[in-house]
Formats: C-alpha cells, sequence, structure tokens
C-alpha cells in the first residue's frame, strides 16, 4: 500500500462494507415546504445573497448581501453575526425557537489554489455559555454551498419531525424533507445521502455532495458539533471534519434537522471568479512550494497533522495531563505521533478541501472498533488530530488504539472531542477526590485511565440514558460544578478551581499555569477558552518576548484580530504558520510571519479586486471581533466577570501539584513575589500555594485591564460606542445599547481596574471614563 | 486492469539543436492551439552556455498522488496525463513537481504537461529530440508521506 501511485479505483480501505435501501429511505421522505431559485455566477468571491430558512413557519426566502454589509463584515463569521443581530433577542437561548444555526463561507472561501481555503463558519447560540459560539470546520459544505449560490445559511425556528434540508446547486432548489428512517449518527448518514443525492452511481458525483449532521452524542449532550462530510474518491467514503465547539450539533438535533445537503452541478478552480486569476494562482503555487520544501523540515504537517505537537507539549510541560494538573508524563511518549504514524494511511493526499497541500486531515483506516454499537466493524477514523490525542492524556489514557476509538466515537454520535475529554478528566480528578465515586457516576468507574469507563459513559449518552449523573455530565463541567456544590459532596472551591471550564465553555488542550498571556489568550475571548484566538505560550514563556503588561496586551490585540481574519474569509489558519518560510526568523516579526501575511494581502486583493493593504486586514477583523463582544454584552454577558478563568489554568490547585513542581513555584514566589529564601523555608507548602494564589489571580486582573484598554473597551470589557464609531460601526440600535450598559455599570460602580497596583504601578489609564475623549 | 510497464520519454541530443524552438511551437500548437511556444509550451528548450538544454516532463507521476479530484492518471500508454474537464486547478500538482514540468500559461487555470505525443520529435528539422521507452519502475517516484527528512 505505501508503494503510492495507486489507480484511484483500485484503493481499498479494508472497512466494512454497508448495504442500504436507498430506495425505501428515499420513498419515506415527504417534502414538507421547497422553493425554487434563480442560479447565478459568484462574482468575485461573493454569492451576494445568503439563504433564510424558517423550520417554525416553512417559510425560505433569500436576502441579499449589500456592499455596506461587505465593507463592514467581510463575509463569513462577520456575515454569521451580522445576520444574527437581525434575527435573535438579547434573551434568545440555545433552544429558543428564534434562535438560529448559521454558516458560512467567506470571500476566499472555495478557492483551490491556496491552501486550507475551504472552511465554513458555523454560529449560533450556545447550549454551554449561552452567548454566540462561532465554530470553523473543513469539508465540502461550505464551498459547495457558496457555488450552489449562497454565502450563507441561516436555519432559524424548529420543526416536529426530524428533516433532511437540501440545498440543490444543480437544479436550483431548496427543499424541507421529513426523513424519518436514515441512521442518525455521522459517519452513517452522510454515507446514505451522499449515496442518495448523487446523481449518477460515480465517485465523481459522489464528490459533489457535501452533508453536515450531528449523530445521538447531540441529541442528548451539550457537546454536539457538526460533522462536514468530504468525499474521498480514493477511499471511496465521505470522510468528516467538524465545528467542534460549543454545541452546534447540540442546536441542529434540537431543530430536528438530521442533516443539510449541499450539491453542486459543477465547479472549477475560477468558480469563485477571482478579480485576478493570474496573481491568485502565484501566490498559491508559491505556498505549495513551501509547503513541499520546508514542511518535512518544520512540523511534518503532511505525514502526522497536527499530532506532531504531543511531543513539543509533552516536552514544554503543556500536555494537559490528569485534568491539567501535570503538562508531561513519562507515559506520554506512547502517544508521540510516530505512534500515530504506524497506524495512519500513507501515500493518499489528506486535505479537507481541494488543494490544501499541507494536508494534515489524516485517517486511519480499517479499524476495528472495540466497543459500543459498532463493535467488531471495521470503519475510517478521521484523525486523531493534537486535541483528541490531548484528551486522551488528559484523562490519563496513554493507547493510541484507545484514542482512536474515542475519536471515533465522539465523530460519529457528534460530540466534539475537546468538550468530552475536558470534561471527563475533570469528572476523573472529583472521583480520584471521592466528591464522585461509583454510586454518585451511575455505576460508571470513572477513575483516570480507565477507558472501557469513558467508552461506557460515551454510549450511554448516546443512548439517552436517564441516570442522574449521566444526564447532569453530558450537560458539561459547568452544570457538573453546579451540581456537585448543590449536592454538597466536596469543597466548593476546590471543585470550581479545577474545573476546566470558562464561560461555561470546556477548555482546549494545553496548559497555561506559566503564560499568563495565554491565561489571557484563553480568558479574554468571546466565545469561551479555545486556542483559535491567540497561542502566545512560547511567545510569552519560552521566549519571554512580551514580558510587560503592555506587551501582551497588543499580542491579546493583534493576535486574536489576525486569527479572526481567517474566519471573516473562509480559511483555515494552518497554512500561516505552521510552515514559514526558510528565512521567517531573520524577519522583524518572526511570529507573526509577515511574508505569509503579505500573501494573504495578495490573496484577499487577487479574489475581491480590493485594494487592501495589511492594516485593513486587521480592521476588518476588529469591526466583526467588537461586535460580538457588543452582541455579548447585549445578551448580558462580555464583562469582566464573564472572562473569569478557573485557577487550573493559573496555578497549582492542590499540594501535590505545587509539589510537582515546586522548584519552578518557589523561584517564581522569590523573583516575582518578593519573598526571601528564608521565608519560604519556613513556610507550609498551603501557605506559599495561597500567596502564588493571590498574586497570580491579581495579574489576571491586571492583565485583563490592559487588554480591555489596548481593545478599546470599557475597565468593566464593554466595547466603547466610540471604539465602534471609529471603526465604522455606526449601528444606532447597537451605539444606544452600549451606552446604556456602561451607564448601568457605572451606577454599579463597575468601571474601574480590577488589578491591584502598588505605589510603583500605574492601571491603563488614571482618566475616569477614558474613552469619551477618544 | 493491466498496468503499464513503459512509458516514452523525451531524449535531447543538444549537439543538433540549432535552438530554433519549432518544438515548443508545435507543442503550443497541441496544447493551446497556438502559435506561440514558450510558456504555453509543456517542452522548453533552454540556452546552456554554447549549448542548449531541454526542460520537460520525465513522467515519473510523482503529481499522480497529489491530485485531489483524480484528474491526473497513468495513461495505458504510461503517460501521465491531466484530464482538463476533471481538473480543479488547485496547482498542487504544478507545486508539487521537483522539477517544475507540470506547467500552468496564464490562458487558462489547469495545469498543461508532456503526453509524449511526438509532435516535437516530428517537427524538429534536425532530430534533436526523440521519443525513448523506459521502464516506469526505474523513472517512478512517489511524494514523500515519510515522517521526517528521512
Amino acid at each position: 500500500m505505501v508503494e503510492g501511485q495507486i489507480p484511484i479505483e483500485e484503493y481499498k480501505t479494508g472497512n466494512t462494507k454497508h448495504e442500504w435501501n436507498l430506495k425505501k429511505i428515499k420513498f419515506a421522505h415527504r417534502v414538507l415546504f421547497e422553493y425554487d431559485y434563480k442560479k447565478s455566477e459568484i462574482k468575485k468571491g461573493y454569492a451576494n445573497r445568503t439563504l433564510y430558512i424558517n423550520l417554525s413557519t416553512k417559510e425560505i426566502k433569500e436576502k441579499i448581501v449589500t456592499e455596506d454589509m461587505k465593507k463592514k463584515f467581510t463575509g463569513g463569521r462577520g456575515f454569521g453575526l451580522k445576520l444574527l443581530w437581525d434575527s435573535i433577542k438579547p434573551t434568545t437561548r440555545w433552544d429558543s425557537d428564534e434562535n438560529e444555526l448559521i454558516i458560512t463561507t467567506g470571500p476566499l472561501c472555495g478557492s483551490t489554489q491556496y491552501p486550507g481555503s475551504g472552511k465554513s463558519l458555523c454560529l449560533t447560540v450556545s447550549p454551554s455559555t449561552n452567548i454566540i459560539c462561532d465554530s470553523n470546520v473543513g469539508g465540502f459544505f461550505g464551498p459547495y454551498l457558496k457555488f450552489a449560490g449562497f454565502d450563507a445559511v441561516e436555519i432559524q425556528g424548529k420543526t416536529k419531525d426530524d428533516v433532511v434540508i437540501v440545498v440543490d446547486g444543480e437544479k436550483g432548489k431548496i427543499s424541507v424533507e421529513t426523513a424519518p428512517l436514515e441512521e442518525t449518527n455521522s459517519h452513517l448518514i452522510n454515507e446514505q445521502l451522499t449515496h442518495l443525492y448523487a446523481s449518477e452511481d460515480t465517485d465523481k458525483s459522489r464528490q459533489k455532495i457535501s452533508v453536515v449532521s450531528a449523530g445521538k452524542g447531540a441529541e442528548n449532550s451539550y457537546w454536539g458539533c457538526l460533522n462536514f462530510s468530504f468525499y474521498d474518491i480514493r477511499r471511496k467514503l465521505p470522510r468528516m471534519k467538524q465545528a467542534g465547539r460549543g454545541g452546534l450539533g447540540t442546536v441542529l438535533r434540537d431543530k430536528k434537522i438530521k442533516a443539510i445537503v449541499a450539491k453542486v452541478e459543477k465547479f472549477d478552480g475560477v468558480s469563485n471568479n477571482p478579480a485576478n486569476p493570474v496573481a491568485l494562482v502565484e501566490v498559491g503555487t508559491k505556498l505549495h512550494r513551501e509547503v513541499r520544501d520546508l514542511d518535512k523540515y518544520q512540523c511534518n504537517m503532511r505525514a502526522v497533522g497536527t499530532v506532531h505537537l504531543v511531543e513539543i507539549m509533552d516536552e514544554y510541560d503543556l500536555l494537559p495531563t490528569e485534568n491539567y494538573r501535570f503538562g508531561s508524563h513519562p507515559k506520554a511518549i506512547k502517544i508521540y505521533s510516530a505512534e500515530f504514524f504506524k497506524h495512519f494511511t500513507k501515500v493518499i493526499h489528506d486535505g479537507c478541501w481541494h488543494g490544501c497541500t499541507l494536508a494534515c486531515a489524516k485517517t486511519v483506516d480499517g479499524f476495528t472498533v472495540k466497543t459500543g454499537p459498532y463493535k467488531g466493524q471495521k470503519v475510517t477514523v478521521d484523525g486523531p488530530e493534537y486535541e483528541t490525542c490531548a484528551c486522551g492524556s488528559n484523562m490519563s489514557i496513554w493507547d493510541p488504539l484507545w484514542i482512536l476509538e474515542f475519536n471515533f466515537y465522539c465523530d460519529t454520535y457528534g460530540i466534539d472531542t475537546i468538550s468530552t475529554g475536558t470534561a471527563i478528566a475533570f469528572y476523573m480528578e472529583m472521583y480520584e477526590y471521592d466528591i464522585l465515586n461509583k454510586k454518585r457516576c451511575d455505576g460508571l468507574e470513572l477513575c483516570f485511565g480507565n477507558c472501557e469507563a469513558v467508552l461506557e459513559l460515551m454510549h450511554r449518552i448516546a443512548k439517552g440514558d436517564k441516570g442522574e449523573f449521566i444526564q447532569v455530565a453530558a450537560k458539561g463541567i459547568r452544570r457538573v460544578k453546579d451540581w456537585l456544590i448543590k449536592k454538597g459532596w466536596g469543597d466548593p472551591k476546590l471543585i470550581d478551581n479545577c474545573g476546566m471550564e470558562s464561560k461555561g465553555l470546556e477548555y482546549s488542550e494545553y496548559v497555561t499555569k506559566e503564560s499568563l498571556a495565554m491565561q489571557g489568550g484563553y480568558g479574554l475571548t468571546q466565545k469561551g477558552p479555545q486556542h483559535d484566538e491567540a497561542w502566545l505560550i512560547f511567545m510569552d514563556m519560552v521566549n519571554n518576548a512580551i514580558p510587560t503588561f503592555v506587551d501582551k496586551a497588543e499580542a491579546l490585540h493583534y493576535f486574536p484580530m489576525w486569527r479572526t481574519w481567517f474566519g471573516l474569509n473562509g480559511l483555515c489558519k494552518l497554512p500561516w504558520n505552521d510552515v514559514e518560510p526558510a528565512n521567517n526568523a531573520e524577519t522583524d516579526e518572526p511570529e507573526k510571519v509577515p511574508e505569509h501575511v503579505q500573501n494573504y494581502v495578495e490573496y484577499q486583493n487577487a479574489v475581491t479586486g480590493w485594494n487592501v493593504d495589511k492594516e485593513e486586514l486587521i480592521l476588518q477583523s476588529e469591526r466583526c471581533y467588537n461586535w460580538q463582544r457588543a452582541m455579548s454584552v447585549w445578551m448580558g454577558r462580555g464583562r469582566r466577570k464573564d472572562d473569569r478563568i478557573p485557577y487550573r489554568s493559573i496555578g497549582p490547585v492542590t499540594k501535590m501539584e505545587y509539589m510537582s513542581r515546586k522548584e519552578r513555584y518557589e523561584k517564581y514566589l522569590i523573583e516575582k513575589v518578593g519573598l526571601s529564601k528564608k521565608e519560604i523555608e519556613e513556610m507550609e507548602v498551603n501557605d506559599k500555594r495561597m500567596i502564588l494564589y493571590d498574586y497570580r489571580k491579581d495579574q489576571y486582573q491586571k492583565l485583563a485591564d490592559a487588554v480591555y484598554y489596548r481593545r478599546g473597551w470599557t475597565p468593566n470589557g464593554v466595547p466603547t460606542p466610540q471604539k465602534m464609531k471609529q471603526l465604522g460601526m455606526d449601528d444606532p440600535k447597537m451605539l444606544k445599547m452600549l451606552q446604556e450598559k456602561i451607564d448601568e455599570d457605572d451606577k454599579k460602580g463597575l468601571n474601574v481596574w480590577g488589578g491591584k497596583y502598588g505605589k510603583d504601578e500605574k492601571p491603563p489609564s488614571i482618566i475616569p471614563k477614558y474613552w469619551e475623549k477618544w | 486492469m493491466n498496468k503499464p510497464k513503459t512509458v516514452k520519454i523525451l531524449k535531447f541530443h543538444p549537439e543538433k539543436c540549432d535552438g530554433r524552438r519549432e518544438c515548443e511551437k508545435a507543442c503550443s500548437q497541441v496544447h493551446f492551439k497556438s502559435d506561440e511556444g514558450g510558456t504555453k509550451s509543456a517542452i522548453r528548450i533552454f540556452k546552456d552556455g554554447n549549448s542548449y538544454k531541454m526542460h520537460v516532463c520525465d513522467q515519473r507521476g510523482l503529481c499522480l498522488d497529489m491530485c485531489p479530484v483524480g484528474a491526473l492518471t497513468r495513461k495505458k500508454n504510461g503517460t501521465v496525463w491531466l484530464d482538463k474537464d476533471t481538473c480543479i486547478g488547485c496547482q498542487a500538482c504544478v507545486g508539487f513537481c521537483p522539477i517544475g514540468a507540470m506547467r500552468k500559461s496564464d490562458s487558462r487555470i489547469q495545469p498543461f504537461k508532456c503526453i509524449a505525443c511526438g509532435a516535437c520529435v516530428r517537427v524538429c528539422p534536425n532530430g534533436a529530440l526523440e521519443l525513448v521507452e523506459v521502464n516506469i519502475d526505474d523513472v517512478r517516484e512517489v511524494v514523500y508521506h515519510k515522517q521526517g527528512v528521512d
């Protein structure tokens, strides 16, 4: 198999084959409502209309994308925010009828020449956080949605019976059909619907279908993800990528949508009708060559995907282990990338959208399932990626095959590996402290390393088990914290400090204790603790490149804005800095990868015909970033209190944790806090731990102060109307709302800095209401 | 399916070349119905000191596994063939060709390459080009998927 150049028709996965009665499945469909639309060409990256579907009122309509909308919101996540602002209320919750599930594309989405150009951005009001969650995902759906004629689809309302929504770009028809007989779990329904809707019984035809679905786990938990399919003509099956964070799949199933299908008649390398295809090819080919020449010396993405990070994180004490108590483990070597490389299918080119030569979407074909409803079957597992592997270490699971099992079921059940893994790691720690036990866990022995119990918990969640623990566990850490505290089963402070969630969303998989900037990178975010806004650990902790609060705040301004930009355009962030030009280290700002930033300037100009520079790219993001924060404020959140993070992400919660890195903490107490060596020797461990606790918590508040100021917000974290106007965001309803919220905060005395400043320290500004002078 | 065992590749005799590039013109006629040669030709002849050198695809097929849509296949005669109608213009093959023989002209999004048709051989007045048969196994190269450099 590894010899390569296998004719496509001859490749075999070795998976268990399924026989479907597609006629019967199709025959059971009943069209509830439908809508014909006029097909039209994409112009310079935009379809120039969005699709609105209301499942409650059975309405389908097109909405025009205006030039003003493009100017203010660019596309992708920006369009999603604009559509939500026009449709939901501040009181809208995840299961409200008016909540929307939005899938957007972006002007560069669907280009094939530049690696990483097939991302969809999905938005909804999240069950985990009750604010807007955005999640990006690969697969073919986004590009196909656009080539079928729409920059975005927004789905409001709910149906009574399970439905499939079909966006048929071949016929120019939208239909909502009952779908009673399809499977729900993604690896099966994606295959069924791909075959069902393909115009011909050929792989070429099946490659023109993409399905979005979420499985039984999404139905029965708050961790629901969306599985976006991309048909693999070599493996001859629809593979999938996940919009993982924030429960989007939970919302999909709450609306009773079993799947959304997009179908294109045809597309080619210029379906976006770029303004300057020659310039686009030039910049794209340049990056292909860079990947060809440098990836093998850098990240090895083409060989192992993001799993290469496991060994790096382990080496730098950043690999979350046993619920983030530690950052490395002697057994971690068992889950290093070389171990997964043994299982990965080699030779095949593995991008999740056409033309992505970084090709990080690895698979294990012919994997034999060990547990649950598909026990004994051979399947393709998409992944694992780094985060999923690190969920393994976090639960103290050190066997690649169990991590693959966990990965497979998370995917097909439609639950986010990150939230699931992080949450179970927390439950395991509670189990170790006897706050949870076998009885309280409905018979599960959830101790660290118990792979069988992890899978059993997932199977029971997917089955809709009514056990008290199963029910609350499936809602995630925030709800379990409240439940444990209400039950009086443990020290509330310990429970709160150990559970790795912020805003209600589970942390992704990096240990942040020694990087204050990264604590901000997780806490001072829009949707919650996800590393897609900033990853500053090396800059901060290893290279000490951003020592002051002002430096850290600048990084926590620039990088979240820069990374937001990918989501506005329908792009993947990885080709930006997971491969770097050979001379990158010699540039002025290597962490920004200046040459690649310039690539993106040229790329956006080549597609849209605009004439932007790198500063304008940041402004595009700033408009949407502030808009999203303002919407959180509108929904009663988005303040300093909502940016709090658990102490486990700041420092050692327990004595054992302190002792495990004693030297490091004592050095810190001497160098940063100013204690003497003698004082430290005479102190009890818990007293030292508490001094560290108070000091580091204050550091985080000071960081928040600096970041809010840099971003143009009030000391309570509210975007100011002055800042919004500077950015050209002049929606009167938005500006009025923000002023009212700021006035409310003022009355409550909340417009004050959060840090405790000593004599020789200064807060970011001493002028009251400094923003009014802007 | 019987896999081809041999393929014809171009062999160049620089001592016979007069540098008039009739071959390039013939090639661009095949690919673009144009007499321009140059960037519209899959075969390129460059001056090399007092002599000439040829630059063209050697049918090693490293690009075959790169194509996301299966537009690149090895034909029955062993040549690596790009199907224009299937190609979605991603340029992965262009970027990854180790010798730069998968070419892209500004006039269309799909790349093009030598198909060993012999038009250049036939047009050369001096017999500087010939098609020779080689074993595919001797020229074949697979895109790297190893972990690490070696």
